[in-house]
């Protein structure tokens, strides 16, 4: 009898998989220098490792996406690596591509020192109570947690490998390893302390309790279909007849842990609080590219493995994406704080999104748009807006921090015009005005989902634009048509770091609104998810 | 490759606009106002050489075409027919002289003297766009951009309650437009089927055959939207607002070329592309115009503030202009389309002598006036002929157009022109009551040392009433380039003239009575 059979070892592909690893490693250098390095060159490491860090992995990126293999007489690009549990293709690819570029502008926002005086907008002893004298005596000696930028990357290693994920528990494992980070990162701002950790705590029990919704999903489906793998799931979801019940069981709770995760209503209340309390520089990395990521993975989730069930889960995307409008676009309404605006409007856009959810499943031969090719347009474009709309929330500011209160930001136009003028823009984007990025995003998104015969979700997604085009003109309305309240807002200049992230997330939504062909051919080329 | 004319003609502006937008600000600087001066008469020049080498009956020209956004099938495309170089001409007349009457209205505003008027040459560049586009998707994102300018016209340099104008105008108009924006993606649906694969360009959207019940919900949406712009009853309150709120100048451009975009896109998208369904909807569209016709001339006679009263008189007129319209005959449509013209020239003219007299009295109610021609003679007198051209007196342009319409409607259904022939007695009813209570009668001692109007004001109103006079007696110019884009228009949509009642000479009339 033999003792234990030949060992195989799996290929694990590592040149698919180098953009993840890159990530990954350098993470892991960026915790090992704040072990090992002195702490006043630790800043600049960690700064300059994280770019090239970030930087590398994007150069890994297009290599590995220029050497797809092509499948199916190219309607799909790629192949599945790490035995079967990772999917390294077209979307994939763009995906991780969209993460580490807007990543890479959130580094520089995360690296904004000039704005605190010399020092990170990251709380200087985050294990100190607030109020007490080692708070105060960290204050002033001008400590830094520069351990922020191995976390960001911690995260960012889930949020790449959540889209690119092949089975189940890799899933899983991509959305705690993302979501674990967050929950830190959000409890570490530099004022308002109580708020950013309340933030963190509601952050950590909504996320842990959604996760939990989530594995326990993943045991039904597995139970219905006996294996982990999208593959076979999608085979058991298409030719058995029997169990419906445990797979529909599995697909609502799965869905509740992804659509938490995108800030879905009625999953959404954890949205405005986390924004808000959040450090800004935090909110804008989250709101962009946590939401890029929930949504890749929750398109393959629902494309590849429970793909043939389309007709069980279509009806609640639906439901959930008109309440989603609805309760994004009307709360933002009554909204007086300028980041929890920001923060209901993201729940708004993330009923958008799933407008284009149910779109066309594939392209027609003469053209049209795919919901796959339009979600992934409209990600970008909500992307860099939305950092770009956060920067510019970081640099109003009065005595006390941060002047969030849209009282606070009356006649900015006179103030400081030029940025009174990018965030008018940026908002005339979130409102979906022609020649803005935002147009042409919605533009694709509602084309697919009218060709896929949800014109009834186009019809409310038109009524609510109109409900948010309101709030969003009432900002612009304040900031040129109103007198400034007291002395009026400041506009603390920054370093180059963030102009530079303004000056991208501008340059952005102009160029994506007047030009959007290259990008969006580059989406339609990603093809399709494979098996 | 020919020479791009119609994008030079809408660079022009905008380039300008951004010249004065820079120019260094100074205090009592005529500078930018003589830059901006220049530029709109140098659009003037191109669009008259445009217009002498127009050629009549040969459909649309100087068109251009380059694919914009692939995956949408949104083209660049821009062109000229009879009813688009009638309203480029009308926009590139009028800015001049807006411009020149607004010589001192950019002074005392929320910004500098060079956004007041670099936001006017950027409208009129944006207004030649829309104007000129072929491509539906060029139309719309145009169609947008011409709300941003306005906006900031009223709400930065109007006069009381201009925010609120200015807001309410721009959350209408956004309403309006995003109706439309579901309607043309629903174009873009239909379009991906047929035989052109995605495309937004008129001539290949027209020539697609929709089916019925889509057509009509598209059609909807359209027209929706264009009834709000137009602006129509019940979507009209929005007008009195903005043009009580802006500056003369503005109101202006927001009334005589703005709101023709409505009436523009009944004429080239609800015709051109939903033809069937534009017949279907004639019934209640036409009950609708007459509801206009008389309810904004009604509501125009009680009316105290004089600005309000001029913008439910322009309620008025658009329901005689969508009248004409949607009776399908030539004679309505031709009528149409040249009381576009002539009512912006009267407006403009009514709008910016009223200006100057609210300027010189510091208010606009009707009731603090009195007896003003005793002490401004020429400021009456040219009241006096905006007044009766806004009412269509024989000899002047407007008596044409609206004739042509009241002919046209005739043809159709003799209760429809019996009822437009009412808005024309309401007509000189609030034309001539506000003559008489502020120009006639005894000298109200506010309006005693009222000065008479300045040399540039006259030179900024001469061409106008020259205009009006002049169409008054031979509209010939305009009806030869109106005619041969209306019998295009007729002949898509599929219905002809109805024979005459009367039995003419033999030979004549022989054609079917048309389809309704």
């Amino acid at each position: 009898m033999n003792i234990a059979a030949e060992f195989q070892a799996p290929s694990l592909e590592y040149s698919l998989l180098s953009p993840i690893m890159i990530i990954a490693g350098i993470a892991v250098l960026g915790v090992l220098v704040e072990a090992y390095a002195a702490r006043r060159v630790r800043y600049l490491v960690q700064t300059v490792l994280a770019l090239v860090g970030v930087v590398g992995a994007l150069v890994a990126t297009v290599l590995v996406g220029m050497n797809l293999e092509s499948l199916a007489d190219g309607a799909a690009y790629g192949s599945v690596a790490a035995a079967g549990s990772v999917a390294v293709d077209g979307p994939a690819i763009f995906i991780w591509g969209t993460l580490l570029v807007l990543t890479l502008i959130s580094v520089l926002l995360f690296a904004e020192r000039r704005l605190e005086g010399g020092v990170l907008s990251f709380a200087g002893q985050a294990a100190a109570l607030p109020g007490t004298e080692a708070e105060r005596e960290a204050s002033t000696r001008g400590l830094e947690h520069t351990e922020v930028f191995p976390l960001m990357l911690f995260a960012l290693s889930g949020m790449m490998l959540f889209p690119a994920a092949n089975d189940l528990l890799t899933m899983f494992v991509a959305l705690e390893v993302l979501s674990l980070p967050l929950y830190l990162l959000c409890g570490l701002a530099r004022r308002r302390r109580l708020l950013s950790q309340e933030a963190a705590l509601k952050y950590f029990m909504l996320g842990a309790f959604s996760s939990g919704f989530f594995i326990y999903g993943i045991a039904l489906v597995y139970g219905f279909a006996g294996s982990m793998d999208f593959a076979a799931i999608s085979e058991a979801v298409s030719g058995t007849t029997g169990g419906r019940g445990l797979l529909l069981g599995g697909i609502g709770m799965m869905a509740v842990g992804l659509l938490f995760k995108v800030g879905a209503a009625p999953f959404h209340a954890w949205t405005p609080d986390v924004y808000h309390g959040a450090p800004t520089a935090v909110t804008a990395f989250m709101a962009a590219c946590t939401k890029i990521a929930a949504f890749g993975a929750m398109l393959r989730l629902f494309y590849v493995a429970f793909g043939g069930a389309r007709w069980d889960w279509t009806p609640m995307i639906w439901t959930i994406a008109i309440l989603t409008m609805v309760v994004g676009s009307v709360i933002a309404l009554s909204q007086t704080d300028v980041k929890r605006m920001l923060a209901y409007s993201a729940i708004a856009h993330t009923g958008f999104i799933l407008t284009g959810f149910v779109g066309v499943s594939q392209a027609g031969e003469l053209g049209g748009i795919s919901s796959v090719q339009a979600v992934l347009f409209y990600l970008v474009t909500y992307g860099f807006m939305t950092i770009a709309a956060f920067a510019v929330v970081t640099v109003v500011r009065d005595a006390s921090g941060e002047a969030t209160n849209l009282s606070r930001w009356a006649g900015l136009g006179k103030e400081s015009p030029i940025l009174a003028g990018v965030f008018a823009f940026l908002l005339l984007g979130m409102a979906g005005i022609p020649l803005t990025s935002g147009f042409t995003g919605k533009w694709a998104v509602f084309a697919s989902a009218l060709e896929g015969g949800a014109w009834p979700l186009v019809v409310v997604a038109v009524l609510m634009s109109a409900v948010a085009a309101f709030f969003y003109v009432r900002v612009i309305v304040l900031m040129y048509f109103s007198e400034p309240v007291g002395e009026g807002p400041t506009v603390t200049m920054p370093s180059a770091m963030t102009t530079i992230v303004i000056a991208v997330g501008f340059t952005a939504t102009l160029l994506l609104g007047v030009v959007p062909g290259p990008v969006l051919d580059l989406a339609a080329s990603a093809g399709e998810f494979i098996r | 490759m020919s020479f791009p004319w119609l994008t030079v003609l809408m660079a022009v502006p905008l380039v300008g606009a951004a010249v004065v937008a820079f120019l260094p600000r100074r205090t009592a600087e005529v500078l930018p106002k003589q830059v901006a001066f220049g530029v709109s008469l140098v659009t003037l020049a191109v669009a008259a050489a445009i217009a002498v080498g127009y050629d009549v009956g040969g459909g649309f020209q100087y068109t251009e075409e380059l694919t914009w956004i692939e995956a949408f099938g949104a083209h660049y495309a821009l062109g000229v027919d009879g009813l688009g170089l009638t309203l480029v001409l009308l926009t590139v007349i009028l800015t001049p002289v807006v411009i020149l009457a607004s010589w001192d209205d950019g002074e005392g505003g929320r910004w500098s003297v060079n956004a007041f008027f670099a936001w006017m040459l950027a409208l009129e560049g944006l207004a030649i766009g829309v104007f000129a586009a072929t491509d539906v998707f060029l139309f719309y994102v145009l169609f947008e951009a011409t709300l941003i300018p306005i906006y900031f016209l009223i709400g930065g340099f109007g006069g009381l309650r201009r925010s609120y104008a200015a807001i309410k105008f721009l959350l209408y108009s956004l309403f309006g437009g995003l109706l439309m924006l579901a309607s043309v993606i629903g174009l873009y649906v239909v379009s991906r089927d047929s035989e052109f694969g995605p495309t937004y360009l008129l001539s290949e959207l027209s020539q697609i055959t929709i089916d019925q019940n889509v057509g009509r919900w598209l059609f909807l949406g359209f027209f929706i939207a264009f009834a709000i712009k137009a602006p129509m009853f019940p979507v009209h309150t929005w007008l009195p607002d903005a043009t009580a709120a802006g500056t003369p100048g503005t109101s202006v451009l927001l009334v005589s070329i703005l709101d023709k975009i409505g009436t523009f896109g009944m004429l080239r998208f609800c015709l051109g592309l939903f033809p069937e369904a534009s017949q279907w909807a004639t019934p209640v569209v036409l009950v609708l115009a007459v509801f206009s016709l008389l309810y904004g001339g009604l509501v125009a006679i009680g009316q105290n503030s004089i600005p309000r009263l001029i913008a439910y008189t322009s309620v008025s007129h658009f329901g005689f202009i969508v009248l004409g319209i949607f009776v399908f005959n030539s004679q309505g449509q031709v009528g149409s389309t040249l009381y576009m013209f002539n009512h912006g020239l009267s407006t403009a003219a009514l709008f910016l002598v009223t200006g100057f007299l609210i300027r010189r009295r510091g208010s606009e109610l009707i009731s603090d006036f009195g007896g003003v021609e005793k002490v401004a003679p020429v400021l009456a007198g040219i009241f006096l002929v905006a007044g009766l051209s806004s009412l269509s007196l024989p000899g002047l342009s407007p008596f044409v157009s609206e004739v042509l319409v009241i002919i046209g409607a005739f043809a159709y259904s003799w209760w429809y022109a019996a009822f437009a022939v009412l808005g024309i007695v309401l007509a000189a009813l609030y034309i001539l009551l506000m003559y008489q209570r502020t120009m006639t009668g005894p000298t109200v001692p506010a309006v005693a040392g009222m000065r008479d109007l300045g040399l540039r004001e006259v030179s900024a109103l001469a061409p106008l009433l020259v205009l009006i006079v002049l169409l008054g007696f031979y509209p010939k110019p305009l009806t030869t380039i109106i005619d041969p884009a209306v019998q295009d228009t007729l002949q898509h949509v599929g219905v002809s003239d109805p024979a005459p009642e009367v039995p003419a000479q033999a030979g004549s009339g022989e054609e079917e009575e048309s389809d309704q």
